[in-house]
């Protein structure tokens, strides 16, 4: 939020900061120690009491301001001072040429219409909050995965031991005193019980303490903010009663990751352009009726951007993986799969009819374990060599953070001839220079990738799901596969959506616009995660993953830290058992272009308190985040590494900087 | 430590192990056992200890599996040897002719569907192939109102239902979907094909039974399959046949434990067109308590008087039906697709279903489109009275009086599923490759005089399966959808251009 902007007094030396400068860092790494010195110093006179007691006296004002008003209800005439601000690129505007407009002063209708714009995409606060992301160096490592205290871990294993033995008192006492309440579980009338006792214990008893925070309501633009519909429940969350009120929020939890969810701009000019030509929908499969000019210019044009000889473009992105493995693979074929690999993959390769097989999440030697083991044994039984082994990850894992390790995939792919279908659901858009996914990340040619699978949904801001695939591939499936034959195609705004995003990534469209959004993605993945890193929760996944999942580990903790946050409104998204391993609650934050620094400043005010409060603060400093000095020390010494706690106003003042080096 | 300690040594060890040990909690019982057991018998308690410690080993001792593994032991130099030897077969297989014809022949309409459209050959073609039965795609209010909701909500709503993806016009739609058919609740997918795909196994699980029409539509199919619960078939819409295997399958179950029993079937048959016999089911599902899973894609939006389906065109309520499937892409004009019943049913699904849970909600556009115009058919009923007008017209003209198809659809069914007659195939002698081949001619021969019509889609085949276990699959057809975009007289036109493309074609075969 702009106003904030000055309030906040380190926030000024990041646009004074020569974008040069930060070119010449990033290419000069041994010339980083040299850098962090006078920072030090800085920081030693930043963290005297006075100055940071009126720090945090700023802090303070800016949560009380964002609690009155969210989203940038009122511009002030400051906002617009701003040296870099560039809102023609920000906001979509129809005639980019025409800049001046902005710095008019704004009517209030104007203002209106601008503030509106801003809480679906944030203006860019300066040009040194931009990034771009692409794997360098030879080995790419594994993200270390840091553990909390053995006590954290004990304490989550006594919550759920707790909850499960309240869960089972009170089923006991419930069932003999509220028996209405438990007809549904047990046969009635000579019907079996459509959910069976046990299988229902968890959603019953676990999950419906914490409903409140699923399946929140919401209207309006999924953009930078998000505006939830307030409910009420009276009943223990078994329902809810909606209250005619909303609450504006800052959006962490939508896969919104190039912030294409907007309401205006070229994508919805060009999508309401659409709906009048073309009509609202096809009414008609894509192998009968439902193919039209700007279905296959679309199929071209996603063709053209992941570098893949041809596309096709499904309505749903769940049925795009659940109709392309049968057409793939079959009795005879195996697959191998990676263990945390999407539901979606999973109801596919069940439907395909072929063996399927598992390795560890992005482990490497167990997928070459599992690969020698089956092209040597063969079919189980018969003995018989397979007749294809496919083997299938995703680029981005989206409860995770973490990337697939595409360079040795490719390699083992030469050694062991298999097949490799990769899912780009989240890292299509999100990943990449330029924004092409994984293989544009690791600068991997798309042509070692057999099958490349995406969804429309994130990034592009529309919905359903494509594949890409050599042209003889592509034609078969359109012969064979079950969705092409009788799914619905889809509709027109939403495939002109999908078009003039990805003309916006490109350039094609209002020229910039497309790699502010990547570059501004990658920068507040970065400074979000460092921040986190630093502040000293524990974060998994990669460096430069839009996905942020932070640790929680106790059951209990995932309702508070999700009313924490309502309370500070800022919408999160919390996962518990069964989406995770048992001890593994996590809160999972998707960063946006969207987002300005402020909001990710905000977060990371927002996760300080609530970190102390709820005592999240667990890493070890093995994943990094640590302080400026150890950095150097850590590569020759043996001295042990510290738990990074760094203060608040520390962590964002040197974020926009470090952001730019590898996050240690 | 000298020797002579040692004895003093292990007499205060011993002591202070004893003392030690009466101290542990339980010792006296152990005490007590050992007393007891010894009874004089050093052999006896030796065995005791021998099958103490056998009862440790065992249970710390590695897992194993008791099925035989056939597993061969390798070197690492023979398994790079398989390695390198191993030669996979391509991703997919080569191209047939009949492929290589579908992707030459599939349409490509330029500009906006309707009931005439441009296709990229340049030739501008009567529409009787798109679901647009009362061509809502023209309706200019529906834009409008579209585009409105567009500038509210964007395009995409960025995440699935449980992460803040449950918009308010989804919530609307719920809402007006159920009180169309007067169900309590209702369920709001993002894809039609895939609700009912998902909908059968988030509640039919392993060990359940399965009761279909042996004609069901893919997408049943395929959600059966994935249910892995027990299926028996029954013979099309033969309802004693159906009432036989019900009972067969009570005598059969009836010393087991009770499990969950389903009926699935369809409202009008995706692929023959021909209407459920629903009274009957719901009398037969009563009296042998199965629950009914009642797949309307077809049939809702196009039955009854105000579009409610099958339950409303026979008169059968429809909470009597526990799990009604249903589309808003085809006749509705949106998109999507929706599963309504009871709330517990309903909520049920939203942790459950698949292609619900992990799944991007439904775009706002489409939701409200879809609220919109289910309450067109609600307000007007006078819409659907037109298209039967059509139907009556283009009907008219193919089925008795084409010497060569018969229209297996029922009479309310705007999508006309034309086969040829038995005695055509007989004395022609046509097989399945022949028939489809056939009437691909037709539709060829259709689309050059300006009317573009389909062919019903067979299923595709699992790869790997030999094409004599493919199973049940529908006989070749075409597919005439009706609209009431066209006046009576172009749609009484296009029938006729339809019936002569088929007797040119037939008669030119030998």
């Amino acid at each position: 939020m702009p106003n904030r902007f000055n309030i906040n007094p380190f926030a000024t030396n990041s646009p004074t900061t020569p974008p040069i400068d930060v070119m010449n860092e990033k290419k000069d790494q041994t010339r980083r120690p040299s850098f962090t010195k006078p920072n030090k110093l800085a920081s030693l006179f930043g963290g005297s009491p006075k100055g940071r007691s009126d720090w945090q006296a700023a802090i303070v004002a800016q949560q009380q301001a964002l609690l009155n008003s969210p989203s940038p209800q009122q511009i002030n005439s400051s906002s617009l001072s701003l040296p870099t601000i560039n809102l023609t690129t920000a906001t979509g505007e129809k005639m980019p040429s025409e800049p001046k407009t902005l710095f008019q002063p704004p009517t209030p209708e104007e203002a209106r219409r601008l503030a509106r714009a801003h809480a679906q995409f944030g203006p860019l606060g300066s040009q040194s909050h931009r990034y771009s992301s692409r794997h360098t160096g030879v080995e790419f490592a594994e993200p270390v995965e840091d553990e909390p205290p053995y006590y954290v871990l004990l304490t989550t294993y006594i919550s759920y031991l707790i909850l499960i033995v309240f869960g089972h008192v009170r089923d006991f006492f419930g069932k003999r005193l509220r028996a209405a309440h438990y007809q549904h579980l047990a046969e009635r009338d000579g019907y079996a019980p459509l959910n069976s006792d046990f299988d229902n214990f968890y959603t019953r008893r676990l999950k419906m303490r914490i409903n409140d925070c699923f399946s929140r309501p919401t209207t309006g633009v999924p953009g930078r903010y998000i505006t939830l519909l307030d409910r009420k429940s009276d009943d223990g969350n078994n329902t809810f009663t909606l209250q005619g009120t909303t609450t504006e929020t800052l959006n962490m939890s939508s896969y919104n990751y190039l912030g294409f969810a907007q309401s205006e701009g070229p994508c919805a000019d060009a999508a309401e352009a659409s709906i009048k030509k073309y009509g609202i929908a096809m009414c008609s499969p894509r192998s009968e009726a439902g193919t039209s000019d700007l279905t296959l210019e679309v199929e071209d044009l996603i063709a053209n951007f992941v570098r893949k000889p041809a596309a096709m473009v499904f309505s749903m992105g769940f049925v795009t993986n659940a109709t392309a493995f049968p057409t793939l693979v079959g009795k005879g074929c195996l697959m191998i799969s990676d263990e945390l690999n999407h539901s979606s993959i999973r109801f596919g390769a069940r439907l395909s009819g072929a063996v399927v097989t598992m390795f560890k999440h992005n482990d490497m030697k167990d997928l070459e374990r599992v690969l020698r083991e089956q092209i040597s044994q063969g079919q189980p039984r018969t003995h018989r060599p397979w007749k294809k082994i496919l083997v299938a990850v995703e680029g981005l894992y989206s409860m995770e953070g973490t990337m697939c390790n595409l360079p040795a995939l490719v390699q083992l792919k030469q050694k062991y001839k298999y097949h490799l279908f990769v899912d780009e659901a989240h890292s299509i858009g999100a990943l990449g220079p330029q924004g092409r996914g994984v293989c544009d990340y690791f600068g991997i040619d798309p042509a070692e990738i057999d099958v490349l699978m995406g969804t429309l949904t994130k990034s592009f801001g529309a919905n359903g799901g494509y594949l890409a695939a050599d042209k003889h591939i592509i034609d078969k499936l359109r012969t064979q596969n079950a969705a092409m034959l009788f799914a619905e195609s889809p509709a027109p705004p939403v495939l002109m959506q999908i078009a003039s995003s990805l003309r916006v990534i490109t350039g094609d469209i209002s020229p910039g616009q497309g790699e502010e959004r990547l570059q501004r993605l990658a920068f507040n993945s970065r400074y979000l995660r460092l921040g986190l890193k630093r502040l000293g929760f524990i974060v998994y996944g990669h460096d430069d993953s839009p996905i942020i999942p932070v640790l929680l580990y106790n059951p209990a903790k995932m309702p508070a830290f999700s009313h924490e946050m309502l309370r500070r409104k800022i919408s999160v998204v919390v996962v518990g058992y069964p989406a995770t391993p048992l001890v593994s609650s996590r809160a999972r934050f998707c960063v946006s272009a969207a987002h300005t620094k402020e909001d990710l400043d905000r977060m990371l005010a927002a996760c300080d308190e609530i970190g102390d409060v709820l005592q999240l603060k667990f890493s070890s400093g093995v994943a990094g985040g640590a302080e400026p000095e150890e950095w150097v020390k850590d590569e020759k010494s043996e001295k042990p590494i510290m738990p990074p706690r760094w203060r608040l106003e520390e962590v964002l003042k040197r974020g926009t900087e470090d952001v730019k080096n590898p996050l240690m | 430590m000298d020797l002579h300690e040692l004895p003093s040594t292990v007499m205060r060890l011993m002591n202070d192990a004893n003392a030690q040990f009466h101290k542990m909690p339980g010792s006296a019982i152990i005490l007590r056992y050992i007393k007891s057991s010894y009874q004089n018998d050093p052999f006896r308690s030796a065995i005791e200890l021998l099958l103490f410690l056998f009862a440790i080993r065992y249970l710390l001792a590695p897992k194993y599996s008791t099925q035989k593994t056939k597993h061969v032991a390798l070197t690492e130099e023979e398994i790079d040897e398989l390695v390198e030897d191993w030669t996979p077969e391509p991703l997919v297989a080569a191209p047939t002719k009949l492929d290589e014809l579908e992707n030459e022949k599939r349409p490509v309409i330029v500009g906006p569907t309707g009931p005439k459209v441009k296709l990229s050959n340049g030739r501008t073609v009567t529409n009787l192939a798109s679901y647009n039965f009362y061509n809502f795609l023209a309706n200019e209010t529906l834009k409008d109102k579209a585009i409105a909701t567009l500038r509210t909500y964007g395009v995409g709503p960025c995440g699935p239902p449980g992460f803040y993806g449950t918009q308010d016009v989804h919530i609307k739609t719920e809402g007006d979907v159920a009180a169309h058919l007067g169900t309590p609740a209702c369920i709001i997918y993002a894809q039609s094909f895939s609700t009912i795909s998902s909908v059968i196994p988030s509640f039919c699980k392993r060990g359940d039974i399965i009761v279909a029409d042996s004609s069901v539509n893919f997408a049943i199919r395929k959600g059966i399959q994935i249910s892995r619960s027990t299926v028996r078939w029954y013979n099309h819409n033969d309802m004693e046949d159906l009432e036989r295997v019900l009972q067969r399958v009570t005598k059969e179950q009836a010393k087991k434990p009770l499990t969950r029993r389903f009926i699935i079937t369809e409202g009008l048959f995706e692929n023959s067109g021909d209407v459920v016999n629903l009274p009957k089911i719901i009398e037969l599902k009563l009296r042998y308590k199965f629950r009914l899973i009642l797949d309307e894609t077809w049939s809702y939006g196009v039955l009854g008087r105000t579009g409610r389906g099958v339950t409303e065109s026979q008169n059968v309520d429809a909470r009597e039906v526990d799990m009604l499937i249903g589309s808003l892409c085809g006749p509705l004009c949106a998109a999507g697709g929706f599963c309504a019943g009871t709330e517990e049913v309903v909520e049920h699904q939203r942790i459950s279903s698949a292609s619900y849970t992990y799944s991007a909600a439904l775009p706002a556009l489409l939701a409200t489109t879809a609220s919109e115009t289910i309450s067109m058919l609600q307000e007007q009923p006078e819409i659907l009275a037109g298209l039967r007008e059509n139907i009556k017209s283009m009907r008219a003209q193919l089925d008795p009086r084409s010497d060569w198809v018969r229209c297996t659809s029922a009479v309310d069914n705007p999508m006309m599923i034309l086969v040829l007659k038995p005695e055509v195939v007989a004395s022609k002698n046509l097989n399945i490759e022949d028939q489809n081949q056939l009437l691909q001619d037709v539709v060829d021969e259709c689309v050059t005089n300006s009317v573009l019509i389909t062919r019903l889609k067979s299923m595709p085949l699992a790869i790997g399966t030999n094409p004599r276990d493919q199973g049940w699959q529908p006989q070749p057809a075409l597919k005439v959808c009706v609209t009431t975009g066209l006046t009576k007289k172009e749609t009484e036109k296009a029938g006729i251009v339809i019936r002569h493309a088929i007797t040119k074609v037939i008669t030119r075969r030998k």
